[in-house]
């Protein structure tokens, strides 16, 4: 049970959402789609969907070709990020909705509601109505009510992004424990790179109608594919052309070790635990980058603004896959 | 802040009041009294009168057709506006709201020209064919639904626009056909607005008279309506029958405006 | 807070309102809707857009020089001049007074307030006939205020005010009900008197909603038939207004003459749908 999607392209007018995409997706597997907004990950999920129509290619669900299927016919859980509540009706009759459309027998319906609502933790509020809701109560119904249809393919458009911090985080965790439970085949959307670091299985990372790389978590964090890649996942500093994360840059306070660049501290933040010196590098270009070092660290060796420094990449420092120019690590 | 100070406050309150009353309050309340001049006897002594009973029959009947057709159409052609997209979109947005701005006369001038039975562009031929629009309740139809049109697409449209098609779509996604969409989800998510569309709607029906009196042919007890009623009565001096009618009239206005004040902030998402 | 609990439709509604989410795609014409879509616009067009071509068709059979002949006629020349000046006093009376109307009821509570409400929508809902016959009550020949206009040019002007009341009061009641207070409270921080602030902080939002009652009322106003029919006696060269002229024409059975004068009103008509239109989008675009 896998997700193919082939040639797919997408425009709106001039502007072009999709171009060219192929991907697969694995059955069972939690899938993020990841990326900036308006890049196109939204509209890719719509298009699995059904609730979008591609230009050209074609989309297989489970070996089916669901190209041409309306999303009526699709059997795909959708989860809105505005949850699409049934705003007359019950929390109940919301989840119970799919199963009353395919005329299941009222006990069965009844039975799985049940089973639906202890499953999200929402059974107490059976009768109510979604505006009794918070925000994420909402959206755990919401996750019921797509799940009560048993789909092959469960899709979540930015389904936390209406919801405050706290309740972000929770609803994540949470996601991922349903998950490890159910099983289904899951795809989401999301702009928040923490977001799907922590939750998915694989990241997909789609920018302006492409795809940069796909991958687990840590094959994006530690191989990025390219500079977008690398600086839309994390911190990213540039040395001559060459994005490095900010703390793979060493700090030496005397010259001698080969290939360092002679450079001055200009300013300092600490923000917790690690500490950001904003250093001007002392070459014709005078640019400034942002070196982090810990506390311990930044004591130890005395860093602090006006101190003339030599800054190299640490051994094994991370870069860009496609950069082919790598300078001296120290 | 703009903070008027008390002396303007109750100057302008006095102002606004005083214009109330005298221009709608008080005139409107004498037509109450003035039906129970003589106690129940205006009322009864109407209610007796065969051609009243008929008037005010033929104006239910007319009424409530006028508002089933501009029910039906009007929810059609909101959903349309709203959720679909079509050439001459924005024109037909434009053109449904012609009908408010168009004087009653010549709403009837218009029916007229088109459907008498003598020199109309289609009256003859239907006429032909045993309709009878001119002169007849049909017409009658015709001119209260023309005058009401964009009363119910008024209050949809906005509620449609303001609910957004989320729903709908994640009915779609759980199975739904077209038709379970829009029976499940988007009617009951505009129940108000078509509430208020249909009461404003039926208030307007009830009330025409210019449009109904040139379509008409106002043919005493056949062809003629409340308010009809209410002019002939009163120009042939017969004023306790025009009175008490024009108390129900204003009676079923007022109910009507109740209803729909009552009832709006009832229309919470 | 008094809510804008209206009988009246919304003046924005029709137009595109959007608020918080937008709605998204519209979907392309399917085979049922393409067919719905077909059944509504020929039941439009049989209702209104053919009849009302039939009376742009009518009034040009005799050509410019019968339309002219006709516009020309010295009592229709009379209520025309009548209608239209009336109509203009009558629609600079509603800016003012429905202004005032519904700062009142927006930024003065007081007991009884919701009764006022029910007053205002009572002329959109009264049948014209009655508002015309209600009004002979207080201000005709057994007025109890004394006061005996029926029959004469006053009377038009009294029905007009009549039936207009609820156009200006209710296009600008929601405009100031959704006046931003910080607004206010900045103006009066940098210095601004109360007089200043409204003149040139809360009076410049409101101009388009009142520009747009105002173009509702005269549209309005010209239009008017039943309320006069027994308050001003319709007589000629006195108290006659075009559509009572027209009514003249049509029982006359000069039904060519009485599609001018009618086209005539259709085009002042026209002319303020697009005004509004236009004040609409300016507004939209300001945000």
């Amino acid at each position: 049970m896998s997700i193919d999607i082939s040639h797919i392209s997408k425009r709106f007018g001039s502007f072009v959402a999709l171009d060219d995409i192929n991907l697969t997706i694995p059955s069972g597997q939690l899938t993020a789609l990841l990326g900036p907004s308006g890049g196109g990950k939204s509209t890719l999920l719509r298009i699995i969907a059904g609730l979008e129509n591609a230009d050209a290619g074609a989309v297989t669900i489970e070996g089916t070709d669901a190209t041409h299927l309306p999303a009526q016919k699709r059997n795909v859980g959708f989860v809105f990020q505005h949850y699409a509540a049934f705003k007359h009706m019950s929390v109940a009759k919301n989840v119970a909705f799919g199963l009353e459309i395919r005329k299941r027998p009222k006990a069965e319906v009844k039975q799985k509601v049940d089973e639906l609502l202890s499953l999200v933790h929402l059974s107490q509020f059976a009768d109510r109505l979604p505006a009794q809701l918070s925000g994420g109560q909402r959206q755990r119904m919401a996750l019921a009510r797509a799940l009560a249809i048993e789909p092959n393919v469960l899709l979540l458009d930015e389904p936390f992004g209406a919801l405050d911090a706290k309740v972000r985080k929770e609803l994540r965790e949470w996601l991922r424990r349903l998950h490890d439970e159910v099983h289904v085949t899951t795809v989401f959307v999301t702009h928040d790179q923490e977001e799907a670091l922590e939750v998915a299985d694989e990241i997909v990372v789609i920018n302006e109608g492409r795809i940069e790389q796909v991958g687990t978590p840590d094959q994006l964090y530690d191989a990025p594919a390219n500079d977008f890649v690398m600086g839309f996942l994390g911190p990213t500093t540039e040395i001559d052309g060459v994005l490095y994360r900010p703390h793979d840059i060493e700090v030496f306070t005397h010259p001698g070790i080969a290939g360092s660049i002679p450079a001055r501290i200009v300013r300092e933040l600490r923000v917790g635990f690690e500490v950001r010196l904003t250093v001007e590098l002392l070459d014709a270009a005078h640019e400034q980058i942002t070196v982090t070092v810990t506390r311990a660290h930044q004591r130890s060796l005395g860093l602090r603004p006006d101190l003339d420094v030599w800054l190299a990449t640490t051994h094994g420092a991370v870069v860009p896959l496609m950069d082919p120019a790598q300078p001296a690590t120290a | 802040m703009v903070r008027t100070s008390p002396l303007l406050r109750l100057v302008l309150r006095t102002v606004v009041v005083g214009y109330l009353v005298l221009l709608v309050a008080w005139p409107v309340s004498l037509v109450a009294t003035h039906t129970f001049d003589d106690g129940f006897s205006a009322l009864s002594k109407a209610f007796a009168d065969p051609e009243v009973i008929h008037a005010l029959k033929l104006t239910a009947v007319v009424a409530l057709s006028s508002v089933a057709i501009n029910l039906v159409f009007g929810v059609t052609i909101s959903l349309l506006l709203v959720r679909y997209e079509f050439p001459g979109k924005r024109l037909l947005s434009a053109l449904v709201d012609v009908p408010l701005s168009v004087s009653p006369v010549v709403v009837g001038l218009a029916l007229l020209l088109v459907y008498n039975p003598r020199s109309g562009w289609l009256g003859p031929a239907l006429a032909d064919a045993g309709v009878q629009v001119i002169f007849s309740t049909p017409g009658m139809v015709l001119a209260t639904t023309f005058v009401a049109l964009p009363l119910v697409i008024r209050e949809v449209v906005p509620v449609l626009e303001e609910i957004g098609d989320d729903q709908e779509w994640a009915a779609r996604s759980l199975g739904a056909s077209s038709f379970q969409t829009l029976r499940r989800i988007t009617l009951p998510g505009v129940k108000w607005a078509l509430v208020y569309g249909v009461v404003l709607a039926l208030a307007r029906s009830l009330g025409e008279y210019g449009a109904v009196k040139v379509v008409s042919g106002n043919v005493v007890g056949s062809t003629q309506t409340a308010t009809l009623l209410v002019d002939q009565r009163y120009q042939n001096f017969d004023q306790p029958t025009a009175y008490a009618i024009s108390f129900l009239l204003a009676v079923a206005s007022v109910v009507c405006i109740v209803i729909v004040s009552v009832l709006r902030p009832k229309q919470e998402a | 807070m008094s809510q804008a609990t209206s009988a009246l439709p919304r003046e924005d509604a029709g137009r595109a309102v959007r608020e918080h989410r937008p709605a998204r795609s519209v979907n392309a014409l399917g085979r049922g809707s393409a067919l719905a879509l077909g059944t509504s616009l020929i039941w439009f067009s049989l209702l209104v857009l053919i009849p009302l071509a039939a009376v742009v068709v009518q009034a040009t059979t005799g050509g410019w020089s019968g339309f002219w002949h006709t516009l020309t006629n010295p009592q229709t020349l009379s209520a025309l001049k009548l209608t239209v000046g009336e109509s203009l006093l009558v629609t600079a009376l509603n800016v003012v007074m429905g202004t005032t109307i519904a700062w009142v009821l927006v930024r003065d509570r007081f007991p009884g307030a919701a009764i006022l409400d029910v007053v205002i929508d009572l002329p959109f809902a009264l049948p014209t006939i009655v508002a015309g016959l209600v009004l002979l009550l207080l201000y005709g020949p057994r007025s109890p205020l004394g006061i005996d206009v029926a029959n004469a040019r006053p009377a038009v002007f009294l029905a007009l005010a009549f039936v207009t009341l609820p156009f200006v009061v209710r296009t600008t009641q929601p405009v100031l009900e959704e006046l931003d207070r910080d607004v206010e409270e900045a103006a009066s921080s940098l210095g601004a008197s109360s007089a200043t602030t409204f003149r040139r902080v809360i009076l410049p939002s409101l101009v388009p909603a009142i520009a747009a009652g105002a173009a509702l009322s005269f549209a309005r106003a010209i239009s008017e038939y039943g309320s006069l029919v027994l308050l001003s006696g319709n007589r000629p060269f006195k108290t006659e207004v075009a559509s009572v002229r027209i009514i003249g024409y049509i029982e006359g059975d000069n039904l060519a003459a009485a599609s001018v004068i009618a086209s005539v009103l259709l085009v002042v008509a026209l002319v303020v749908i697009v005004v509004l239109d236009l004040i609409q989008r300016r507004v939209s675009r300001r945000g």
